[in-house]
């Protein structure tokens, strides 16, 4: 019978990682995703699993042994935040564009200047064009079942692509929660044996990885990876319906929370769905029509499905926890604000940037944010807001 | 250790038709260090001459397992690729006793500069791997631009031989000596134009566990303007003067080798440094009147250096 643990975000994804016992872990320490390694190698240490553990020199050499791990033809998990994921994003497209299933867990930090070590989505924000499937996690338990269906969903023979799980610094990464976890058994049969393609390892069939590929081919090679992110999407609803059939949980590409009949409805990701889904229970029970959607999925970005989510809302924020300087709005609105222009009704959308460096967010703020969308006359300008900062 | 006989007769894995040019220090290098070992091999390469030539898609010159992932990170991915393999023979996945050796390449500029970092960590770190640089003395794929590896007074294409600089103002990183202070079981140095040496440098290192460097040098006609025919000769030249001398480092135990060996104990003797400069164009400006001191400067250097590696291999 599967345990129930109280266990942080961090030690979530750790003991996700012993029970799917990749064959080699490489990732370099930095804060708030120290305690996930920490964590993996005391089971490495005592033996628990049969990982190769690489304590590389840097997270760009983490990522270039992932590729050159995974490349060779097994199972590769690594970890990383921040900075260390910008020291690493050169080799990020890199592992993308070889089509390598590596599932990396990023505990979303701000970038630096000013260094900051606190929860924002500007670090994996910056890999939005990588090629990375990207899966934003609310809580401990969701990282934790994201960790399996991550390996299932990137070593799919359609997909073959690497899978970003995120997760708030701090907020999710230091925080202790039940986690109910499966079986070890029970988590092996789920992710199957690894299937490896192409492997480096086959002597006997000899494969060149990463050529020089010219104005002649290198477009096509492009082509194929849009190919892969589309495939990626029923494989990921698929591979999300069967963890379901396992252990009863379903998450699917995002959640509808009162969402059906709603008037008003906040889009977001992460933690700050946990805080919104608190809002939404106080005004629901005041009789207002309000909903939440929490995007899980946002590589690839599911446009027809949050079109269908939000069809007949009048009036929606997007909180969005990163900035893109200089465009009009952040990744998540420019992303949904994109996906309704195809709809007959077009609502109106308005984007809240909000939490950069950490700052945190409330209840307050949020039932301000749908207070906004609740009075709305007709027509509401797009604009672009700045929750919780001084000046706004 | 099989003879030229022998060699000739093993399969090229580095295959012709790869568009590296001709006289190119790298591919001689590399045909020479497939051929002189029977294991499998598992290879990777920074970006550089050697890989953009070599695998041009949809073609590869490689006959063996090839990976090229970036251009400062040869050894890391070689060190994933090993991590993998002893992970794999772990599980059982591979059997126990299967042997396949792992070789990284690099250019002098991917590993003397951007990848230093990268080749120090998987040295550091144990894995079973051959890291070995071809030394041609600056960037030559994007162009002939100095590196740490050039030496002093060479024209490039960032330290041209100008009316008030006559070319690089500082003399080489001494790489092979920084990679020493790793304390590995076993590095060298190596010239292709004594291959024999080469050879029996790779069959040695070949049946050492853990981390092994090879620094080699790499002539580059289009870079050090020289006709193509003269690169073995060059080669040569190099040692000849000690400008670059051949030995090996065996769990801190230096030796001199080969010609370089011959030299130390007054075997052969060592011709000036002069006469290796003369042999290439970007060397010429050197020549010219006013240049005499940096002429001198180079000789003494060269000197202090030979003379440091003479003491150490304990003539």
């Amino acid at each position: 019978m599967a345990k129930s643990m109280a266990l942080t975000g961090n030690f979530a994804a750790a003991y996700a990682t012993k029970q799917i016992n990749p064959h080699v872990v490489a990732a370099y320490p930095i804060t708030p995703q120290t305690t996930m390694m920490e964590k993996f190698s005391e089971y490495y240490a005592n033996g628990e699993v049969d990982t190769e553990l690489i304590c590389v020199e840097s997270e760009h050499s983490a990522m270039s042994a992932c590729v050159g791990a995974a490349a060779a033809g097994g199972r590769v998990i690594t970890s990383t935040a921040a900075n260390g994921l910008a020291l690493m994003f050169e080799i990020v497209y890199i592992a993308a564009s070889n089509r390598l299933p590596i599932v990396m867990c990023v505990m979303n930090r701000a970038l630096s200047a000013p260094i900051n070590i606190h929860g924002d989505h500007s670090d994996s924000m910056g890999c939005r064009d990588s090629g990375w499937i990207q899966i934003y996690n609310e809580n401990a338990q969701e990282v934790y079942d994201t960790m399996f269906m991550a390996t299932r969903i990137g070593e799919h023979k359609d997909v073959r692509l690497p899978v970003m799980v995120n997760l708030d610094g701090f907020i999710t990464s230091h925080k202790i929660e039940k986690v109910d976890t499966l079986e070890d058994d029970e988590v092996r049969k789920f992710i199957g044996e690894y299937q490896p393609v192409y492997p480096l390892l086959d002597i006997e069939n000899p494969v060149t990885y990463g050529p020089l590929d010219l104005t002649d081919y290198y477009f096509e090679h492009k082509r194929q990876q849009v190919e892969a992110m589309k495939k990626a999407l029923p494989v990921i609803k698929k591979v999300s319906s069967e963890y379901s059939n396992l252990c009863g949980r379903d998450y699917g590409i995002m959640e509808k929370y009162h969402l059906d009949d709603a008037d008003c409805a906040i889009v977001t990701m992460s933690s700050t769905a946990g805080t919104t889904k608190y809002v939404v229970d106080k005004l629901r029970a005041e009789g207002k029509k309000v909903g939440l959607l929490k995007v899980r999925l946002f590589r690839p970005f599911p446009a027809e499905e949050i079109r269908e989510a939000l069809a007949g809302i009048k009036n929606i924020a997007v909180l969005d926890r990163s900035e893109s300087f200089g465009a009009f709005g952040g990744p998540l609105f420019s992303e949904v604000r994109n996906a309704m222009y195809d709809t007959d009704e077009r609502p109106n959308i308005v984007d809240y940037v909000f939490g950069l460096g950490g700052r945190d967010i409330n209840a307050v703020q949020i039932e301000g944010v749908y207070k906004r969308l609740m009075d709305a006359k007709d027509k509401m300008p797009g604009d672009v807001n700045y929750l919780g900062v001084r000046g706004d | 250790m099989a003879n030229l006989k022998q060699l000739t007769e093993r399969e090229e894995r580095l295959t012709g038709g790869h568009r590296l040019c001709a006289g190119c220090g790298a591919s001689i290098i590399v045909r020479q260090i497939l051929l002189a070992t029977d294991y499998p091999v598992v290879v990777s390469c920074a970006t550089g001459c050697l890989e953009v030539s070599t695998t041009i898609y949809p073609y590869t010159a490689w006959k063996n397992p090839f990976i090229h992932n970036a251009f400062e990170n040869s050894a890391a991915t070689i060190s994933g690729a090993e991590a993998m393999f002893k992970a794999k023979k772990r599980k059982g996945e591979i059997p126990a006793d299967q042997k396949v050796k792992f070789i990284a390449f690099g250019g002098d500029g991917g590993t003397y500069d951007i990848g230093i970092q990268s080749l120090s960590g998987a040295l550091e770190r144990g894995h079973d791997f051959m890291y070995v640089c071809y030394n041609n003395e600056a960037y030559m794929n994007t162009g002939i631009q100095r590196s740490s590896a050039t030496p002093k007074g060479a024209a490039t294409t960032t330290s041209p031989a100008g009316r008030a600089i006559p070319g690089k103002k500082q003399y080489p990183k001494d790489l092979t000596e920084v990679i020493a202070g790793h304390h590995l079981p076993y590095l060298c140095q190596v010239s292709p134009g004594y291959y024999m040496d080469l050879l029996k440098k790779v069959e040695k290192a070949m049946e050492i566990d853990g981390p092994k460097f090879m620094n080699a040098f790499s002539p580059c006609p289009r870079g050090w303007r020289h006709a193509s025919n003269a690169s073995i000769d060059i080669a040569k030249l190099a040692v000849d003067c000690c400008f670059w001398p051949i030995y090996e480092i065996e769990n801190d135990k230096y030796e001199l080798t080969g010609q370089s060996k011959l030299i130390a104990t007054g075997k052969k003797e060592k011709v000036p440094v002069s006469d290796y400069l003369r042999s290439q164009g970007r060397f010429k400006h050197l020549f010219a009147p006013g240049n005499e001191d940096v002429l001198k400067g180079i000789q003494e250097e060269v000197d202090r250096r030979w003379e440091k590696l003479v003491k150490l291999s304990g003539y």
